[in-house]
């Protein structure tokens, strides 16, 4: 509780991320936004969520994390932290994970949802069909993002409270945003591309500010309401 | 004027172009296809994950189920080829297209050391890594397979630093320590892992003239060994695999600085195969927590009997296969 109350008063720019790491690339995620300034802590635990500002769901095997976040009692928290409004970037599983809809998932399979999208879990087939590709991001600046798709998910449809990020050049939708959320079929965190990451922890930043607007005690209460390991 | 559609699978190996436009369902994207980043970069998706040896579709589904992160398709076991003898190959085309279809997870299969036409034919289809293995007969006992000229990413066994360099040097994007196949004792795998994540360690102290020296007694490229000096880690992902049999030995190569697990007899040999496939998953994600390792390991029924190491003679000792 100190410690959350403490983060309060800190610096805007002194953010802890969390890194969902039940599998996959998380360290990737955990380096770039280290070297972006970001405080960041490993979620592998409910407890881990409690003093996070904001979370980071990487690429790996979505049915994998799905399955553990099920069975460790991460999902409903995370569920409940994304309804409140916790800033989360999810890359290719992340994407998935963080999918209203999901098409071609394993039997089973839920997403923590939060998107108002369909998502076709890896769209484009086996590994021979894995790509990199340069691709026209505005919200980001004129230099192009290289981008890296590796057996990638692509949404398939949208909302209209969603808005498409970057598209492929056949129209296909791969990077969307809706409030607090982001997420790309690629994988910022391997190509050496920060700007993602940093668009994300202003998210973060903004986040914070309103949660010192608002005062410290309905995140405390909140965090409270965690369901015990 | 249509731009000629040309699909990657086409591609002759070797090719030097590798900027092409793919045929895809319903549309075409331009890209790089089979590029050492995305190569590599499927490894990194399968870190902190199980990958399971798998012989039918319904052994797939079983391993999909229990939360692995890729299934290994063969023909037969690494404890049955040593039970059986005889020349082990590349499996079945029907078998591991059967596999492909059912589960969606990736599909990985074996070919023999420095058999590249197999490694055509799996690529061929559409396995999304090939493993190059000593689990296999060799075809070769000079030369590995040139993995630089295909669009499919392979995984390769090795013993040691210099082992490892020499693949990753042939384009190897992915690095499994080799263990002792087939066995269910894990000794050899301990052995190996620590071997690798000593040498890497060993590296990190060393000054320039030394690391001239160490390239020499590793076998192994200056450029790569002065990377590896200089990062504290290989350039690729490194599991570990041979003689995993249990939570608790999949959760130790974790603690040894493995980034995975490769599981192959030790699942579909042992009492219960999904419960086993499951509990081996958790142990793997909750490498450094003890109290949820016990928790996996209850009740699981018998694990592989297993062969001690100790017992193989030289000749059936799959490790020493490769150099």
């Amino acid at each position: 509780m100190t410690l959350r109350e403490d983060s309060a008063f800190t610096s805007a720019s002194a953010v802890r991320v969390g890194v969902l790491a039940l599998q996959g690339d998380f360290r990737e995620h955990a380096r770039v936004l280290a070297s972006l300034g970001a405080g960041v802590a490993l979620v592998r635990r409910p407890e881990d969520l409690e003093r996070i500002d904001g979370l980071v769901i990487p690429g790996g095997e979505s049915s994998v994390m799905d399955k553990l976040a099920r069975e460790f009692g991460l999902f409903e928290p995370l569920r409940q932290g994304i309804a409140e409004g916790m800033p989360v970037f999810g890359t290719c599983a992340g994407l998935i994970m963080l999918a209203d809809r999901i098409l071609d998932g394993i039997v089973g399979q839920q997403t923590l949802g939060g998107l108002d999208i369909t998502v076709r879990r890896n769209a484009f087939g086996s590994q021979n069909q894995s790509f990199e590709t340069d691709l026209q991001i505005p919200a980001l600046g004129n230099e192009p993002v290289h981008a890296a798709f590796i057996r990638g998910p692509v949404v398939e449809s949208v909302c209209e409270r969603v808005t498409p990020l970057a598209t492929l050049e056949d129209g296909r939708v791969v990077a969307v945003e809706q409030g607090a959320l982001i997420a790309t079929s690629f994988h910022p965190e391997l190509t050496g591309e920060h700007r993602f990451h940093e668009y994300f922890l202003a998210k973060v930043r903004a986040g914070m500010s309103r949660t010192v607007r608002t005062g410290v005690a309905g995140t405390l209460e909140r965090a409270a309401q965690d369901p015990p390991v | 004027m249509y731009v000629r559609v040309v699909s990657p699978l086409l591609m002759s190996a070797g090719s030097t172009s590798r900027s092409t436009i793919a045929l895809m369902t319903n549309a075409s994207v331009s890209g790089e296809f089979g590029s050492t980043r995305v190569k590599r970069g499927l490894a990194e998706m399968l870190k902190g994950g199980v990958i399971m040896d798998v012989v039918t579709p319904e052994q797939a589904r079983i391993a999909e189920d229990a939360g692995a992160v890729a299934v290994m398709a063969l023909e037969r076991v690494p404890a049955d080829i040593r039970a059986q003898g005889g020349v082990a190959r590349m499996s079945n085309p029907d078998l591991i297209e059967a596999i492909i279809a059912e589960v969606s997870i990736p599909v990985m299969a074996k070919a023999r050391i420095g058999h590249f036409v197999e490694a055509q034919v799996l690529q061929a289809l559409d396995v999304d890594y090939i493993d190059e293995s000593e689990v296999l007969s060799p075809a070769d006992y000079v030369n590995h397979i040139d993995k630089w000229g295909f669009t499919v990413p392979f995984v390769c066994g090795a013993t040691n630093l210099g082992e490892a360099l020499r693949r990753i040097n042939e384009g190897a994007a992915m690095i499994r320590s080799k263990g002792e196949a087939g066995t269910g004792d894990v000794s050899e795998a301990t052995k190996h892992i620590r071997k690798i994540t000593g040498e890497i360690n060993a590296l990190k102290s060393m000054t320039k003239d030394e690391l001239y020296v160490a390239a020499k007694e590793l076998q192994a490229p200056y450029d790569l060994v002065a990377e590896i000096a200089e990062t504290g880690k290989l350039p690729v992902v490194l599991f570990t695999a041979g003689g995993v049999a249990t939570p608790a030995d999949a959760a130790m190569m974790m603690q040894l600085g493995a980034d995975g697990v490769f599981v192959g007899s030790g699942i579909f040999k042992s009492g219960d195969p999904a419960k086993r496939a499951a509990a081996i998953v958790k142990a793997t994600t909750f490498y450094d927590d003890p109290s949820i390792i016990a928790d996996a390991s209850r009740g699981l029924g018998e694990a592989m009997v297993g062969i001690n190491v100790g017992d193989l003679p030289a000749p059936h000792r799959l490790a020493e296969r490769g150099w």
